[in-house]
């Protein structure tokens, strides 16, 4: 089992200090809000808040300053997250863009690429979604048959994208698709990634509703859509490890155990002002959880810091922490008696139903919880 | 909390984990095990671990330690863990690093702390009372019990000589014994702290020796998957089984790493007492208490009829992950202690108490 391992997190003073200051912020910025609202997690879309967290150079915290960055640790992004997660602070509208999109664009991109984009994202002006599953390709991603073909100087694409979180609300998606023939023998052979500016002609993006009725999902038509010659990102052909390098970063942070949050923090105020014995044991058994994926999470920020690839323990720390976000509705609805309803508990009672109803969705979206198994298996050596 | 080492390997407790390691590979042989089973103590293992000092690593140097850092010598017990050891190392080191707090003299040999007890002070400062839960109890040149003063908490080292031992066994076979003791003139000493520190530091050291024994179940049972074949093919092979493995090993990557936060946690209960020892603890106790429930029914489960036998050694790690996890609060009793203290600190304060810990 030593193939896995959680180093514990180094220390970060420079962390420390942020994090007073980010909690005083979003004390003044969130109390307003609704709690159904903070409850949305990375969910919640307010672009006015993302420019908010530009002007103070929250956004894009470790990158180099010639792109808009601040320079700073992966560490103290890392207490920058979970401190705006943890508030239920509405971080989607930059949300890909900031976390992988940008580090993307900065491991891959030309400079023209990197100058022209980077400090749109840092500002919170731009934001990006993600372009890789398709009508049939879901987990199996290699399987994709979005094409982009040369033509002239640029590159002509056909295809269709599905599950496109946001894409209405986007400037640019990073499209996975084939730029070669399909080879059995090296599925994953013949891929690229293209930065798409979703304002071009030939892309047509429709929404579908989730079982909510909300709309963030969208599925996104490609017809002849047309991109320029340096729309490519990386090279041609290496899509594949390109877009496989991006997953440490996506399914290691906090948003991996704390979806729920917010009904947690419901919870309690709707057991105040004491608890009886089993809502205590129920608290401390969910605490413990999460306070050991956050351990682990720090853990992996610690090791992307150090220059390490954690890809394996991300997905254990995807794995292990959807079980705790989906565990927190499934218990907290056991807990309350059903008494007349107060604001109180009507209050819990909506935050309940949001994120229950919301909580299938925590083991899918980012890789399923068969397919981190199966990396964790392979991992092992198992496979 | 940060560990003060960071990504520096901490190479103290690198060497002595080692050093543990080659010992117990070599000298607990299946006929110290068996020797153990019977009840007879192994007396020439515990004589080598004795000889290089583990478990005396734990202690400051002017109570006859060598310097190593608290949380050094708990990741010891890791490997104890790894060993599945039926020796009272993890007691002999926490009842050593209480004694040490309170400053009192540490007795050579195994020593013991006592899980539960009612202990009675007369005026002249001799104990009754009786002691259980008391882990090798029958072997510990002393056992360790906190008795209430009007003074506030005392901490007891009673000689064995005075003790009364009824024999028992925890759901390992290893021995969890009884004590009584009367009038019994035993060294004391005010202790800067109280019985739920007292439970927590022994919790601490389940924590770890759960962990370390789950890293050894995890890799027995992949490796045991890798070569048993059925259907032609090993049966890591099937999904259904990587499936399960998959569970094991994160059940036991999230042990190793809520135990880490066990061993900060006393370490630095040990240079200074604070409230931080408790909802560290609680929240290691716990989740390595469920990850045991968990990867013990996993590892049986592929494992198959013969690591249901007495000849397989597989038992020897889940019997006692079993005992581990039941020892000094199980998880019902320390989710108690953390969802208190969570439900107290209210919706505003849940998070920060979170990110204390």
């Amino acid at each position: 089992m030593s193939r896995f391992t959680f180093p514990p997190p180094p220390p970060s003073p420079e962390a420390d200090i942020l994090r007073a200051e980010i909690r005083a912020f979003l004390a003044n910025e969130l109390n307003h809000r609704a709690p159904l609202d903070r409850a949305q997690s990375w969910n919640g879309l307010d672009p006015a808040f993302s420019r908010k967290l530009g002007q103070r150079g929250w956004l894009g915290l470790t990158w180099p300053k010639a792109y808009g960055g601040q320079e700073r640790s992966g560490l103290e992004r890392y207490v920058l997250l979970e401190e705006l997660l943890a508030a239920g602070a509405p971080v989607g509208a930059h949300w890909i863009a900031e976390r992988q999109s940008g580090p993307s664009l900065l491991r891959y991109g030309t400079e023209a690429q990197k100058s022209a984009i980077l400090p749109r994202i840092a500002a919170g002006e731009c934001f990006f979604c993600i372009g890789m599953s398709e009508p049939d390709s879901g987990s199996d991603l290699a399987s994709v048959r979005t094409k982009a073909v040369r033509d002239g100087d640029g590159w002509r694409v056909n295809g269709t994208k599905l599950w496109t979180t946001n894409a209405t609300h986007c400037h640019f998606m990073i499209l996975f698709c084939r730029t070669g023939p399909p080879d059995r023998e090296h599925r994953h052979a013949g891929t690229s990634q293209f930065i798409v500016d979703l304002s071009l002609p030939g892309i047509t993006i429709r929404p579908v509703r989730n079982l909510l009725g909300e709309h963030h999902f969208n599925e996104v038509v490609f017809e002849d859509a047309t991109l320029p010659e340096d729309a490519l990102l990386g090279r041609e052909g290496e899509g594949w490890a390109q877009v496989t390098g991006e997953l440490a970063y996506e399914r290691s942070g906090p948003e991996r155990f704390l979806s729920s949050f917010w009904l947690l923090v419901e919870l309690v105020r709707a057991l105040q002002p004491a608890a009886d014995a089993r809502a205590e044991i129920a608290l401390g058994r969910l605490g413990a959880q999460l306070i050991t994926l956050r351990r682990m999470s720090r853990s992996v920020a610690g090791l992307l810091q150090a220059g390490a690839d954690p890809a394996l323990e991300a997905a254990m720390v995807k794995d292990l922490g959807a079980l705790v976000e989906q565990e927190i509705p499934e218990i907290a609805r056991d807990l309350l008696a059903e008494g007349p309803p107060t604001l109180q508990s009507r209050t819990f009672a909506q935050v309940l139903a949001y994120t229950a109803l919301h909580a299938p969705s925590f083991s899918l979206r980012g890789g399923t919880r068969e397919i981190l198994r199966g990396i964790i298996a392979r991992g092992l050596g198992l496979r | 909390m940060d560990s003060p080492s960071g990504f520096q390997a901490d190479e103290a407790g690198a060497m002595l984990r080692e050093t543990a390691d080659r010992l117990l590979a070599d000298r607990l042989t299946p006929q110290a095990r068996a020797q153990a089973a019977e009840g007879e103590w192994p007396d020439d293992v515990w004589a080598a671990l004795d000889e290089v000092g583990l478990p005396a690593a734990i202690l400051p140097e002017e109570a006859g330690g060598f310097g190593v850092p608290v949380a050094d010598a708990l990741s010891l017990l890791t490997v104890a863990g790894r060993h599945a050891l039926p020796l009272p190392l993890a007691d002999t080191m926490l009842a050593g690093l209480l004694l040490a707090r309170a400053g009192i003299q540490v007795p050579a040999g195994p020593l013991a702390v006592a899980q539960g007890s009612d202990v009675r002070l007369d005026r002249a400062g001799r104990a009754t009372g009786q002691a259980w839960g008391v882990p090798w109890g029958r072997h510990a040149r002393a056992v360790v019990v906190l008795a209430d003063s009007p003074g506030g908490p005392v901490l007891i080292a009673l000689p064995q000589a005075a003790l009364t031992v009824e024999p028992g066994t925890d759901i390992a076979g290893d021995p969890s014994d009884a004590v009584r003791f009367e009038a019994v003139s035993a060294e004391g000493a005010p202790a800067p702290f109280g019985a739920a520190d007292l439970r927590a530091a022994g919790a601490a050291t389940r924590a770890l020796m759960i962990a370390g024994a789950l890293g050894a179940v995890g890799t027995m049972t992949v490796g045991y998957a890798g070569e048993r074949r059925q259907f032609g093919r090993a049966i890591g092979q099937f999904q259904a089984v990587q499936q399960s493995l998959a569970v094991l090993a994160g059940q036991a990557a999230s042990a190793a790493a809520a135990a880490d936060l066990a061993a900060e946690a006393v370490a630095a209960w040990a240079a200074s007492p604070g409230p931080g020892l408790l909802p560290a603890v609680a929240a290691a106790k716990i989740r390595t208490g469920e990850a045991a429930g968990q990867a013990v029914a996993i590892a049986h489960q592929v494992h198959g009829a013969i690591g249901f036998t007495e000849e397989h050694r597989l038992h020897h790690y889940t019997g006692r992950l079993r005992a581990w996890r039941d020892a000094f609060g199980r998880e019902s009793e320390w989710a108690q202690v953390l969802g208190r203290h969570l439900i107290a600190a209210g919706p505003e304060g849940l998070w920060p108490a979170i990110t204390a810990v």
